[in-house]
């Protein structure tokens, strides 16, 4: 069973959230750095960017797969993870810490609340995948 | 203990030499031969190219050399299904090097390439004789450019009569070109979901089918290698509702002469002749992909049209609803010759005996290896068979392996995770123009990988080791590109 | 049957292995209603020597190069093809492979195509080319799509010097996207600078000129390149990388995207295909390239060894989101290229660039030395060249059709401004003999 930190939140695209004030720190969930196999390349967008809830952000890619990236909240991007583009295996060693993908403003930190929960989610992967 | 492998490991660059040289060019017979009194300076290259300096015999031996570190037909069976890898006739090489053919200029004037154009028109009568359509254009240089022609058709049919569509509906075994076309012509493309075998799901087609959908895109036989029994079917529902139906011809090797996409009710197909009509493949290419038409769609067609007028041949370029060109000329000329020596050698009893025995070779290799593979649909297959190697998968054994040690044993690979909706599938294509002899030997390297699979898997893992290189690492490749030579400095 | 290896006997055991009484049985899910229910109507089959005499026969019906000296060019060249070419792609190790999927099986391939993208990225001056495109027109249209997605604009100014018969595959792949066509006239055989720069917008994806343009007239690439990127276009250059061994390379002078047909470069003429189209990109649009790439890499032994790669641009793996459609390419013909450049080398390609300005040259003043002709442009120009004729240029080929020469694409076909003007190219082939008897012709068709 993969790795679900209990304190952020989570899409079904496989996404997490963690929510620090108004802002989200993004990145994808160990459970789907997993799926993909060795991450080659992530897009993201650049600072100031404004991304939307549940609409795409970005991409993530291994060798013979391509993830569409999906916002979970709403607002503008204030940070990328530089590291990425020169390091993508970091979203393979650390998802949830140094591959972190995106810091967003949100324009309605409320939306975090129709995000999953790590009990939730975990319910979601069980039993997919292998 | 791994076998020897051939320890060449050069580039042409790094055989280079200064001063050395392989080309012959005459002297300059003309006066004024220096460039820089006839052309502006700045026109003029600063530094040389750096190209590299090496002698006819160092050409000769590294690719020679080369060469021997590649699987083909000549040389191995090649069971890519999908691909029809068949054997490609030398006489064919022979015609399409005869001087008048090879070394005739796209432009020359039409009353002095009335042969070629002889050539170019009989070959599309001959191709939609075999399809059972009205009209074919040679134009498309690949089987994805004749998608992108015939989809622009489509397009262009629909526009004409005032209706503006926006859907394609494309099956999720399709072909990856399928839905990349169809997005190129400017196309949203709605992914149908196909029956477990691959066939259409009647219920869900019905469901999509509608005044937006400007057509519906299926490759039959399918990517599962089966014929689409309920094709009439098929066709009249998206007819009723003025949906145009294309046929992906991949699989044309299956039906010479037993079936016709056009008494189908296709609107479209396209032909592979690097597939079904023995023209080489070439490493990548080139190939050719005419695509033909029903009449109502003829006044699309890519321009010029080879038309025959009393007894000359010339090329029409006066059609104002036309798609357009695709290439710069007329088709993949080289091609043409080959497939029409082809389509002339065969005769139509030899076609039809084509495909007759590309399917009996699939169906004869679908029941040598069902018991130790799981099959992917009941009942006999066509000119290929999907297999899965989802029992070997559970013993750590991908499709992947597999294929890694095929080559060891002296195969090459079939088609691997294609069709998407079979887990880890293995499509095999043997052609007709393999032996049992060769089938048989196919066998048994597959039964005998799928025992290693149970007793002794770390020799698939570790395979392959008999050629040139072992495993190659593609996450690095992906993650630190190079993507050319640069001199170590 | 030829062809098929199964004998009859051998075809009855198979079915009596699968349980099947004839191939019949295997044909099950083919409906009744579906057969065709008579022979295929087509010629009888033909043995080899038939065979032979047939394709011959319809072969000498064609005017070869062998046979008539030929001046034709406007996108397809009469360049020597050195012997071993040939030789080598027939090697069925290359010939009747496929598509590198296997790439342990396949490094004879993929060697080639890792050199073919290092040479053709040196000769454009780029840093990045792809394993071929179908063709110089199929390059490209698929330049402008790429442009287009890079910028997000939707326009494209395509120079009046531009191949017209490329413009028209840059219209029909342009149908889709919906992208806009615009022109950037002429002044004298080259682009109007100031002509461009009032055609371009904030909505011009993509500037393109051809160097030597199509009527053989030498761009002021550099001076393009400023405008186009003074606008936030990007700059696409349509050349021949057999030039470029001589003639400066558009990636020196600012080009974002260099796409061209490599048939000069040993792949005969074939009556216009299969061609070779060159596609070359700065390292930062890489990932937004058609086609495949070859890459270099390690095998678990560490050996060098070489793949596919950024495969995820491409229609297998992301469908309808892929840079482009193109599967099968041309990699035989980028193979032929590979083997030319190699035997012509660092200073053979050079040296064709060389003889074929001064050939061309001194063609273009024995033939203006002919009263009433002239060149359409004073523009300088390279190894082709538009001539102004006081006849019907129509009238003149035929004529010159009986001397044995193929004395020049008409142009009246691609724009009716030229219509008395006759396009001739002089490739290093061309012998001095073939030229003066090329203005004598003219000179008698003219008197």
């Amino acid at each position: 069973m993969a790795n679900v930190p209990a304190e952020l939140k989570y899409t079904r695209e496989h996404e997490w959230a963690k929510v620090e004030g108004d802002r989200a720190r993004i990145g994808i969930t160990a459970f789907a750095q997993e799926q993909l196999g060795d991450v080659v390349f992530v897009e993201l967008p650049k600072v100031g960017a404004k991304v939307t809830a549940l609409k795409t952000f970005g991409v993530v890619e291994s060798v013979k797969a391509v993830s569409d990236l999906f916002a979970p909240v709403t607002g503008e991007v204030v940070e990328v993870n530089a590291e990425l583009p020169k390091k993508p295996e970091l979203v393979n060693s650390d998802p949830y810490g140094q591959g972190w993908m995106l810091v967003i403003r949100m324009s309605h930190p409320k939306d975090v609340d129709s995000l999953m929960s790590a009990a939730d989610y975990e319910k979601l992967t069980a039993g997919s995948g292998h | 203990m791994h076998a020897a492998r051939p320890a060449y490991d050069k580039l042409i660059f790094e055989l280079s030499s200064p001063g050395r040289f392989a080309y012959s060019l005459p002297e300059c017979d003309v006066p004024d031969s220096d460039p820089a009194a006839l052309l502006p300076r700045a026109h003029l290259r600063e530094t040389p190219a750096e190209l590299p300096e090496v002698s006819e015999v160092d050409v000769v031996r590294h690719y020679s050399r080369l060469s021997q570190m590649n699987y083909g037909v000549d040389t191995h069976f090649y069971p890519l299904g999908s691909c029809t890898m068949k054997y490609n006739p030398k006489i064919n090489e022979d015609m399409a090097r005869l001087d008048g053919f090879a070394r005739l200029h796209p432009l020359a004037p039409e009353a002095a390439s009335q042969g070629a154009l002889q050539l170019m028109h009989e070959l599309g009568r001959d191709l939609a004789e075999i399809s059972g359509m009205d009209e074919v254009s040679l134009q498309p240089a690949a089987g994805a450019q004749g998608e992108l022609a015939g989809v622009l058709m489509i397009r262009a049919y629909h526009l004409a009569r005032g209706e503006r569509r926006h859907k394609v509906l494309i099956p999720d075994s399709a072909h990856g070109t399928n839905p990349a076309s169809t997005a190129l012509a400017g196309f949203s493309v709605v992914e149908l979901q196909s029956e477990t075998n691959g066939d259409v799901d009647l219920v869900d087609l019905e469901r999509h089918l509608d005044e937006d959908v400007a057509a519906f895109m299926i490759t039959q036989p399918n990517t599962l290698g089966l014929f689409e029994s309920r094709i009439h079917q098929i066709t009249e529902m998206c007819h009723a509702k003025g949906v145009q139906v294309y046929m992906d011809g991949a699989n044309f090797n299956a039906i010479l002469g037993i079936t016709r996409p056009g008494d189908l009710g296709f609107d479209v197909c396209h032909f592979n002749l690097h597939k079904t009509f023995t023209t080489p493949h070439g490493g990548g290419g080139p190939g050719s992909g005419p695509v033909g038409i029903k009449a109502h769609l003829a006044p699309f067609l890519p321009t010029p049209v080879v038309v025959k007028s009393e007894d000359a041949y010339a090329l029409d370029w006066s059609r104002p609803q036309s798609i357009g060109k695709l290439q710069a000329f007329w088709g993949n000329f080289g091609m043409l010759v080959r497939a029409y020596a082809y389509i002339r050698t065969m005769g139509p009893d030899g076609l039809r005996a084509v495909s007759e025995n590309a399917v009996l070779n699939a169906n004869y290799i679908l029941k040598r290896l069902e018991s130790d593979y799981d099959r992917s649909a009941p009942g006999p297959c066509m000119h290929e068979c999907v297999l899965s190697a989802r029992r070997q998968k559970r013993l750590g054994v991908s499709a992947m392996d597999i294929a890694k040690r095929l080559l060891d044993l002296g195969f090459y690979a079939p088609s691997t995770y294609f069709p998407m909706i079979v887990e880890e599938a293995l499509m095999i294509e043997p052609t007709e123009t393999e032996s049992k002899e060769t089938l048989d030997q196919f066998c048994d390297a597959m039964i005998q990988i799928a025992r290693e699979a149970e007793t002794s898997p770390h020799v698939i893992h570790e395979a392959p080791v008999t050629t040139s290189v072992r495993r190659l690492d593609q996450t690095l490749a992906a993650r630190q590109p190079v993507l050319r030579w640069r001199p170590s400095k | 049957m030829r062809y098929i290896s199964n004998t009859a006997a051998q075809q009855k055991e198979m079915l009596a292995v699968i349980g099947a009484s004839s191939i019949e049985d295997l044909l099950v899910r083919i409906p009744a209603k579906a057969r065709l229910s008579r022979p295929l109507n087509l010629p009888r089959a033909m043995a080899e020597t038939e065979l032979q005499r047939h394709l011959q026969r319809m072969s000498g019906l064609n005017a070869g190069a062998d046979e008539y000296a030929c001046f034709l060019g406007a996108g397809s060249y009469d360049h020597a093809v050195p012997s071993p070419i040939n030789h080598l792609i027939s090697r069925g190790e290359f010939f009747t492979a496929y598509t590198p999927y296997q790439p342990e099986a396949s490094q004879g391939t993929l060697r080639s195509i890792f050199e073919y993208q290092t040479m053709m990225a040196e000769l454009t001056g780029m840093d990045v080319a792809n394993a071929s495109i179908y063709d110089g027109a199929s390059s490209l249209a698929e330049a402008t799509l790429m442009a287009h997605s890079v910028t997000g604009r939707d326009t494209l100014v395509l120079s009046r010097g531009v191949n017209p018969l490329y413009r028209q595959v840059v219209e029909t792949y342009g149908e889709g996207p919906g992208l806009k066509i615009k022109s950037a006239p002429l002044g004298d055989g080259v682009t109007d600078g100031d002509a461009l720069r009032k055609a371009l917008s904030k909505h011009t994806a993509a500037v393109v000129i051809q160097y030597p343009n199509f009527f053989g007239c030498l761009e002021d690439v550099r001076a393009v390149a400023e405008i186009a990127h003074g606008a936030g276009a990007l700059l696409i250059v349509v050349a021949d990388p057999i030039n470029l061994g001589l003639l400066t390379p558009p990636g020196d002078s600012g080009a974002d995207i260099v796409v061209g047909e490599g048939q000069g470069l040993g792949v005969p003429m074939s009556f216009g295909g299969p061609n070779l189209g060159v596609f070359a990109v700065k390292q930062e649009l890489v990932r937004r390239m058609p086609g495949r790439l070859v890459g270099a890499t390690v095998d678990v032994d560490r050996q060098r060894g070489f793949v596919l790669t950024l495969q995820t641009r491409e229609q297998h793996i992301r469908r309808e989101k892929a840079t482009s459609n193109i599967c099968t390419n041309v990699a035989l013909c980028a193979l032929m290229a590979t083997i030319y450049v190699s035997i012509l080398g660092k200073r053979g390609l050079r040296k064709v660039g060389e003889l074929s300005t001064a050939k061309a040259h001194y063609a273009a003043r024995e033939l203006t030395r002919i009263p009433g002709v002239r060149l359409r442009f004073a523009a300088p120009f390279f190894k082709e060249f538009a001539l102004q004729l006081p006849k019907s240029p129509e009238r003149v080929i035929k004529r010159l059709m009986k001397d044995r020469l193929l004395a020049g694409v008409p142009l009246k076909g691609f724009d009716r401004a030229y219509k008395d003007c006759l396009l001739v190219a002089v490739t290093e082939k061309r012998t001095k003999d073939e030229i003066d008897a090329y203005a004598a012709a003219l000179a008698a068709a003219l008197a």
